[in-house]
């Protein structure tokens, strides 16, 4: 193995580890930077001492054992002498663990707990939503800093400084390393869900993006949704939320077409869609229904989600579910966004005068004022009924609030067919 | 990047062990919960298979069990993993569980990363 090899086998022995070490550590040294700190020691170890040793059989257990190492002399340099029984204590506890075999089911289960203590504590509200993203990808994912700038498009001393300062304020205001309980739960378990989420579609949105690192978000939201579905079984919504990127995610390879524009999913072909991400997808919703968690804002997402994954053709989509989805959606979460998502499944459900009806009531909305597809939207039901004058003035003012090209293209050829009127409905 | 692992082992003809069994639950559970473990499934003996060929155009078919193979297919995997690298501990550490035997790894071909790449190449 060449040292070239070896390092490779290191970062990737990094990626699949890490986030277990540093959070087995914060639990012995309470403090999130230091664990990390002392992580990155050990990584440090193995980049000194796998050239010439070979990569361990074991590396995982490898780098945690150096890490504890690490651990007890930190003790050792900031023991005091009043304090020195205690923190023998603790530098026993932690010489046992180490003598605990990888396999063994306790310390493997007390991982995972760790692991979800990490989670809760990355992605804790005392933190800018910023800061819990970059935390999140740094220590769950094995992120560089490096490689979350690139991911978002920021200069990399600003990801630097935001962890620096995210793990600087964990630390001042004394946040515990714990799971929440009771009450506290729901809300902490949302903020969770909302970072991935965020990292999610930070990655899915990044179709124009030429850099590797965008799409990998989408990965790495998605590993991290899993590894919180195992960790958090009991929770609804982590299902709901795991169901909703794996169906997004099948269709990740049918949006793009040749010549890099985007395709709409009703345009999408669906021999592209991953079958096996579906799958995962489908389960998933179910087992958050099963758990009662069908009405959650997540699982009904993912439900709508659901119902094209299941149409094998775009014409045998349920648009009467969808409608009713986005019905629930809305008594749930009220968004103009969520509004006008329920005009098109109306539209397509009922008729093109149903949309239109509801898409009327969202013409006074602010947010949505220099929003390209409410206009795009509604000139689309217009041309349907056969309005063809109202439809070219919608097209054109769609046309001129998009940014995306290729778009605007697509808008004035449908200026086009307007002026054309009838003898052009077949190409809609 | 997806990986294809197929788990190739001699063929002992005895059922696994409750140990074995059990063994291997727990690394298909780790691999969940480290969510890298898309799919797994393990195969039932090689009697109950048969292996479809054609040569020339001539269709032939021959039932297990497959004696005259030293390595017999034993399962397989879809790991999603960051670099072959990855994948390699990964196979690693299901081998030092499932004992003798090798993994064959082999990239999956993605739909979305060949449509990114050649988007890619254009915009170049």
């Amino acid at each position: 193995m060449t040292a070239a090899d070896t390092h490779r086998a290191i970062d990737a022995v990094w990626r699949i580890e890490s986030a277990r070490i540093i959070a087995g550590l914060t639990r012995i040294v309470r403090d999130v930077g230091v664990a990390e700190e002392l992580a990155q020691d050990a990584l440090v170890a193995a980049l000194e001492q796998w050239p010439e040793s070979g990569v361990p059989d074991n590396p995982g257990a490898w780098l945690m054992a150096t890490a504890k190492h690490r651990a007890i002399d930190h003790f050792r340099r900031n023991t005091r002498l009043e304090r020195k029984h205690e923190e023998l204590g603790r530098e026993l506890q932690a010489q046992q663990e180490m003598a605990v075999p990888n396999f063994d089911a306790a310390l493997d289960d007390d991982i995972g707990d760790d692991l979800l203590r990490l989670v809760f504590i990355s992605c804790h509200p005392v933190l800018s939503t910023e800061a819990r993203v970059a935390l999140t990808l740094r220590l769950l994912g094995g992120l560089t800093t490096e490689e979350i700038a690139r991911a978002f498009l920021v200069p990399e001393p600003t990801v630097a400084q935001r962890i620096v300062r995210a793990k600087r304020t964990l630390s001042e205001e004394r946040v515990p390393f714990e799971v929440p309980r009771g009450p506290e739960l729901a809300a902490r378990l949302s903020s969770v869900l909302e970072v991935i989420y965020l990292i999610f579609n930070e990655g899915y949105s990044a179709t124009a993006g030429k850099d590797w690192m965008r799409p990998a978000l989408c990965e790495e939201a998605l590993r991290l949704g899993r590894i919180l579905a195992e960790l958090a079984q009991r929770e609804p919504e982590v299902h709901g939320l795991v169901a909703l990127m794996e169906i997004q995610a099948s269709r990740l390879g049918a949006r793009i077409g040749p010549s890099g524009e985007p395709v709409l999913l009703l345009d999408q072909n669906r021999a592209l869609w991953d079958q096996l991400l579906i799958r995962r997808g489908l389960a998933a919703l179910q087992r958050a229904e099963e758990l009662g968690g069908a009405r959650g804002p997540y699982a009904l997402q993912a439900a709508i989600a659901a119902c094209h994954a299941r149409a094998s053709t775009a014409s045998e989509t349920d648009w009467q579910r969808i409608a009713a989805l986005y019905e629930a959606l809305r008594q749930l979460t009220p968004s103009p966004i969520v509004e006008l998502n329920r005009a098109v499944a109306l539209s397509m459900a009922f008729g093109p005068a149903a949309g239109l009806e509801l898409i009327d009531t969202l013409a006074s909305e602010p947010s949505l004022k220099a929003y390209h597809l409410l206009p795009s939207v509604r000139g689309d039901f217009l041309f349907k009924l056969g309005r063809f004058v109202e439809a070219q003035a919608e097209f054109e003012r769609a046309a001129s609030l998009t940014r995306n090209a290729r778009e605007r293209e697509l808008l004035l050829e449908r200026v086009r067919a307007c002026e054309q009127g009838p003898s052009h409905r077949g190409a809609e | 990047m997806r990986f294809l692992s197929i788990y190739k082992t001699v063929e002992r003809g005895v059922p696994p062990s409750h140990v074995e069994i059990a063994k291997m639950g727990k690394l298909v559970e780790d691999g969940m919960k480290a969510g890298f473990l898309l799919a797994t499934e393990g195969c039932l003996p090689s009697a109950l298979g048969a292996r479809v060929r054609i040569s020339s155009g001539k269709l032939s078919v021959t039932d297990g069990p497959f004696t005259e193979a030293k390595e017999v297919v034993g399962g397989f995997a879809i790991l999603q993993a960051n670099s072959k690298e990855e994948a390699i501990e990964l196979a690693k550490t299901f081998l030092q569980a499932a004992g003798d035997g090798e993994c064959e790894l082999r990239q999956l071909f993605e739909a979305g990363q060949n449509a990114c790449a050649d988007a890619a190449a254009r915009r170049a």
